[in-house]
């Protein structure tokens, strides 16, 4: 396969970026998109170029580490599908294939196709946990939880942190990845004692981070790489809402 | 009461106030159409200017009136300023390609809403501020009590007053009334004999529709209702009453009156 | 035989059952007002790491973390699918402590510490307990309870799972308790950082020096107790199931810092991968084991046969596990899995394009759940096509992420046809050699986890790396830190200007500027695919002398060939990948020598180091109980030049055997 890469170039966060233009032969479509950017970047580093920098680390779709926006889409053009599981076989030969950077405020640009989203981990840190030290616990079984319960918990959990949310939102909101914490941890009974002020604390902090509002519009489902249900954002929402008419805080 | 503001002013607050607002805008439309659709009657207008009347004077219709244009007020502004502020979180540099994976419409909300604002202003100095404060004519409709049919009307001379809105005055043999009441309809009536007014009309119900069929699934997503069971009901709501068939009811009134403005 | 002077395991007096439960109330205990002037780094925050530093930190120490991901929640630890063991005996099927202990000790080919296995086994329930209470959701029946599978080289059903995402479910649970603590300021956390040496004071680890790998910066960080949770070196492989960014060079500095590193050759190949397709293949994807507990693995009974699997008939399939391990069948130890793919298809009865793969088949499986669910919905005599849909629909609740997985990667339907496998590095047993406190060789410096060389031996269970990883992190270093820590009160703060801290900063400044200046011709990822090759040929899954010798030559060669040749791009003061990237080749290639002068020197097959020489007549491998049963630790004194100390292993409370599974 023969393939034209515009890809986004950026030193770091303070200087300006720019898109350059590569020309890459020999693809397989048997390659991972991830594989094809290592060709790309054995090619620069022969020429004596600048490999680009790209986050990556499983490649196997679970650490959510990568974070290309291929094309005008976040992991690109297959559903449910981070970009390290993307194959070539998803292209044709002679495709001009434009790659971005996650783009949000909140996710400030390292370099090139790299950005930063320590702000989900610190909107993890403002609540998304059950308070329970170490040798604190009772024996697992001695709380049922409906299988439904459970099932559902897993699905909201099953969220890779990998922001594709956000890229995806026109508004670059995160209340995907938030409601997901907040569903996992609000539908199983563990969860119950600090469900308000889990809600109210972590929404709070989302927004302290600078990302914006959620309009419904479903991008961020229609593109999370775990086909996260945007039944959680209602659901937090109902959270957020529930506690803060009733939280003792006031 | 600082929990409220700081509620309020979350981006879920601020989500909750467009989905409230949004929602009794919503419910003001059925109402407003289901007093319109009085323009159909065949009753040179008698029908819709009683509904006119009755819309102005009952103070429970009064009160909420000021609610209304307080909501549309608040929908529009919160609607601009969080359009605004979620522009910013996207920061400087945008994306050079998009390819969406969401409607249109839900993407387009403050375009669609702006629309939306403009025809409200040219809507209401057009008829409310004209029936309000302008010099509207007076018409007299005859009504025979036996058959409940109008048996005459007459617009009265130029200049004539009325104390109230409507006078209801029973002939002497109890077989028919008059009924004297600011005629509207006529001004509705003229109104839509311009083609570019008939048009924005049509157009704004088209912005209305996109606006709705997102906007009410929407309200529901944020207050926090999204549930298998429940799901269709609001879609068909939306999609169907809310997005189409009320706007089209809104929409078929100016080119009615058009349409019988060419065949006369 | 001996066990070396320099090796003390401190393992506690008494009965086995009682060893743990004694030492945990007599280990010296640090008071809470202490605690608060004890500073903890732990490097690495997968499991261990994750579960080490806010257990720490609940505690009352003060922890800084290091990760070199984005985000602790990345850590591989992340991609773990199948599930977590524990002794819960929940399923009423005769499990017990003794028994996961005696599983462990087994499926590890008899070459781990009883002490430390009993130990794992004894805290196992307790991680159950703990990670459900964080939320974490595991799958659960109608009524409510854990429902348990089973995973190979075991009788009972003791694995603990959520669908094939069982790594990520616990690292999320131990994620959020770590940024419960950050939140609180009790830890600090450091993402985007790698550990690039321990600094030593008085024969003390006293901190670590890290770069800033967003800007290039060199830190120094003190700590009067460093953790190496970093994770295993299955990359020196090149092609493995870990992550790209996994490496040795935290635990590869300690070591030439004086902490010595144990069984270096065991690593374990695990049988069911996704096949290598192309040459530009960067990683290897593991299938989870949970896949045999309902798959059939064969291959065809001809040679270079190249039909369709669909029409070879079920007489001229080998199930080749079937056969030689009826008591076991497709379950066997992941070893065994492994080795037995490997001779088949070395004997020329491999599929695939490569014919380097066998069949991992599901159509009975299928076909048994559909005529079940077609029983269970009153469907009497159905169609198969009937049954075929329910029977996948089965098949989809219990492993629908992996299938897709594979159908992402290869572009086959799974549902249709059979997968096919191969093996691939997964995991090493091997790591830092640790005492019973899980601290190495150089005090103060502990290794938990994968990093160290850890419970399984020479081989390692399905579903027990996480229960270690979690173990270690929650329920033993914070009791067994206390031994250590309780004499250091009186260090008081750790200055940073310490001439030792200036001394290790400039040599790890001096490498990052002498790879930077080389400005050869190739890349460091060429020289990494290339000891991966070296790695993989002679001592992968089958190793003999020769080969051995031979790759200690090559590794060597392309080791200067590295320092003479290798082209890194970029500066020193930026984000710079292909950097980080060189400086772990760079130890790779010394840590590659090691794993093959270790494997040399074990002259026996166990486990998952397999040498070719030692073998019983029907292929299985032959152990040297009388001359091998130790722990090989080596010392590093010089470039190529390591000492070789002996623990040895005792064995009170099992009988040992020739490894049955037949």
């Amino acid at each position: 396969m023969h393939l034209t890469l515009k890809v986004w170039r950026q030193k770091n966060n303070d200087s300006e970026g720019r898109f350059e233009t590569y020309e890459l032969d020999g693809i397989s479509s048997d390659m991972s998109f991830l594989e094809m950017f290592d060709v790309l970047n054995e090619k620069l580093i022969a020429e004596n170029k600048e490999p680009v920098a790209f986050d990556h680390d499983c490649r196997e779709g679970i650490c959510g580490m990568c974070s290309m926006y291929i094309n005008g889409r976040p992991h690109g053009p297959l559903q449910g599908v981070a970009t390290c599981q993307l194959h070539m076989r998803s292209f044709n030969d002679g495709d001009t294939i434009v790659v971005e950077p996650w783009r949000a405020v909140a996710f400030p640009v390292i370099k090139d196709l790299v950005v930063s989203r320590t702000a989900f981990d610190r909107i993890v840190a403002s609540g998304g946990f059950v308070s329970v030290n170490t040798g604190n616990a009772q024996d697992a079984n001695s709380l049922p939880v409906p299988k439904e319960a459970a099932d559902h918990a897993f699905m909201a959990a099953a969220c890779i942190g990998c922001g594709a949310c956000v890229a995806a939102c026109k508004n670059s909101s995160a209340m995907l990845f938030v409601s997901a914490k907040i569903s996992q941890l609000a539908l199983l009974p563990q969860g119950q004692a600090e469900r308000k002020i889990r809600a109210e604390k972590m929404v709070a902090q989302m927004d302290t981070e600078g990302f914006g509002a959620c309009t419904n519009t479903g991008a961020c489902s229609a593109e999370c790489p775990k086909e996260i249900s945007m039944e959680n954002i209602a659901r937090m929402n109902r959270e957020y809402l529930g506690a803060k008419l009733t939280s003792s805080a006031v | 009461m600082s929990w409220l503001t700081q509620t309020l002013s979350s981006s879920i607050g601020k989500k909750l106030v467009m989905a409230l607002t949004g929602l009794f805008l919503t419910s003001f439309l059925a109402v407003h159409v289901a007093g319109n659709l009085q323009l159909f009657n065949a009753d040179e207008g008698l029908a819709f200017n009683l509904y006119t009347v009755f819309m102005t004077t009952s103070p429970i219709i009064k009160t909420i009136s000021y609610g209304l244009y307080a909501f549309i007020l608040i929908h529009a502004f919160q609607g601009f300023y969080l359009a605004y502020q979620n522009r910013q979180a996207r920061g400087k540099v945008t994306y050079s390609k998009v390819d969406n994976q969401s409607t249109w419409a839900s993407r387009n909300m403050a375009l669609l809403g702006t629309v939306l604002l403009v025809f409200i202003v040219v809507h209401m100095a057009q008829f409310w501020y004209d029936y309000k404060f302008g010099q509207l004519p007076f018409k007299k409709y005859t009504i025979e009590l036996a058959e409940g049919k109008i048996v005459n009307t007459e617009t009265m001379p130029e200049g004539y007053m009325l104390k109230s809105k409507l006078e209801e005055q029973l002939s002497d043999d109890q077989k028919t009334k008059t009924i004297i009441v600011k005629d509207l309809y006529m001004i509705v009536d003229r109104a839509f004999a311009n083609l570019p007014l008939v048009l924005l009309y049509v157009l704004s119900m088209v912005a209305v529709s996109y606006h709705l069929v997102h906007g009410f699934r929407s309200a529901f997503q944020t207050l926090g209702i999204n549930h298998p069971k429940y799901n269709p009901l609001l879609d068909f709501l939306g999609v169907w009453v809310f997005g189409i068939i009320i706007p089209a009811a809104f929409a078929a009134m100016p080119v009615y009156f058009y349409i019988m403005h060419l065949l006369h | 035989m001996a066990t070396s002077s320099r090796l003390n395991a401190k393992i506690p007096e008494g009965p086995l059952q009682d060893k743990w439960t004694k030492y945990r109330s007599s280990v010296p205990l640090v008071n809470p007002s202490n605690k608060r002037r004890l500073e903890v780094i732990v490097v690495g925050t997968g499991l261990a790491g994750a579960s080490a530093a806010a257990t720490l930190a609940e505690l009352g120490y003060k922890v800084k973390a290091f990760c070199f991901q984005d985000s602790p929640r990345r850590a591989h630890s992340i991609a773990a699918q199948g599930g977590i063991n524990a002794a819960k005996n929940y399923q009423n099927d005769g499990d017990s402590i003794y028994r996961l202990f005696y599983d462990t000790v087994k499926g590890g080919d008899y070459r781990s510490r009883e002490a430390n296995v009993y130990r794992l086994a004894e805290v196992s329930g307790s991680i159950i307990d703990q990670c459900v209470a964080q939320g974490v959701p595991f799958a659960r029946e109608y009524g409510g309870l854990l429902s348990n599978r089973s995973f190979g080289g075991v009788q009972v059903q003791r694995t603990f799972y959520a669908a094939g995402q069982t790594g990520q479910q616990l690292l999320l649970g131990a994620y959020s308790a770590l940024e419960r603590q950050v939140g609180m300021g009790t830890v600090q956390m450091y993402t985007r950082h790698e550990m690039l040496d321990v600094v030593v004071i008085d024969g003390k680890c006293q901190g670590v020096i890290v770069r800033n790998l967003v800007t290039g910066e060199i830190e120094r960080h003190a700590g009067h107790a460093v953790l190496l949770c970093s994770g295993g070196y299955g990359n020196v492989f090149y092609l493995s199931t870990n992550a790209m960014g996994c490496n040795v060079t935290a635990a590869w500095k300690a070591h030439k810092r004086g902490a010595f590193f144990g069984n270096p050759c065991f690593t374990q190949i695990h049988p069911t991968c996704i096949p290598v397709s192309s040459e530009h293949q960067s990683k290897l994807t593991l299938m989870s084991e949970s896949l045999r507990n309902d798959g059939r693995i064969w291959v065809p009974k001809k040679k270079d046969d190249t039909r369709n699997p669909s029409q070879i008939l079920e007489e001229e399939r080998d199930y080749y596990l079937e056969r030689r391990y009826p008591a076991f069948g497709n379950l066997v130890p992941r070893d065994i899995a492994s080795r037995a793919a490997k001779e088949r298809c070395d004997a020329g009865y491999g599929v695939g394009p490569s014919k380097m793969a066998v069949y991992l088949d599901y159509s009975s499986a299928i076909e048994r759940y559909g005529r079940a669910e077609a029983n269970k919905n009153n469907i009497h005599s159905p169609t198969d096509e009937q049954v075929r849909a329910l029977g996948k629909a089965v098949v989809k609740e219990k492993y629908g992420n992996l299938f897709d997985m594979y159908k992402q990667i290869t572009g086959e339907d799974p549902y249709e046809v059979p997968m096919r496998i191969y093996p691939a590095v997964h995991y090493t047993m091997g790591g830092l050699w640790v005492d019973y406190n899980l601290m190495t060789t150089v005090p103060g410096l502990y290794a938990l986890g994968e990093a160290n060389f850890s419970d399984h031996g020479a081989n390692r269970l399905g579903a027990s790396a996480l229960m270690q990883g979690l173990a270690d992190g929650y329920f033993v270093i914070p009791y067994t830190i206390g031994s250590y820590l309780a004499n250091e009160i009186r260090t008081g703060a750790i200055a940073t200007s310490h001439p030792a801290f200036e001394k290790t900063e400039q040599e790890v400044k001096d490498r990052i500027e002498k790879l930077l200046t080389i400005n050869g011709h190739t890349s460091p990822e060429q020289f990494h695919r290339r000891l991966g090759h070296i790695m993989w040929n002679k001592c992968g899954m089958a190793r003999n002398e020769q080969g051995l010798r031979e790759a200690i030559e090559e590794i060597r060669t392309l080791r200067q060939e590295f320092w003479q040749d290798v082209r890194v791009m970029g500066t020193a003061n930026e984000y710079n990948p292909e950097l980080d990237k060189a400086s772990r080749v760079a130890d790779f290639l010394e840590l590659g020598e090691l794993m093959c002068l270790d494997a040399l020197d074990r002259n026996e097959s166990c486990g998952g180091h397999f040498r070719e020489e030692y073998q019983t007549e029907e292929g299985e491998a032959l152990r040297d109980d009388e001359n091998y049963m130790y722990v090989s630790a080596w010392e590093y004194h010089n470039d190529s030049q390591w000492e070789l100390h002996k623990e040895d292993l005792e064995y009170d409370n099992i009988k040992i055997a020739q490894r049955s599974y037949k």
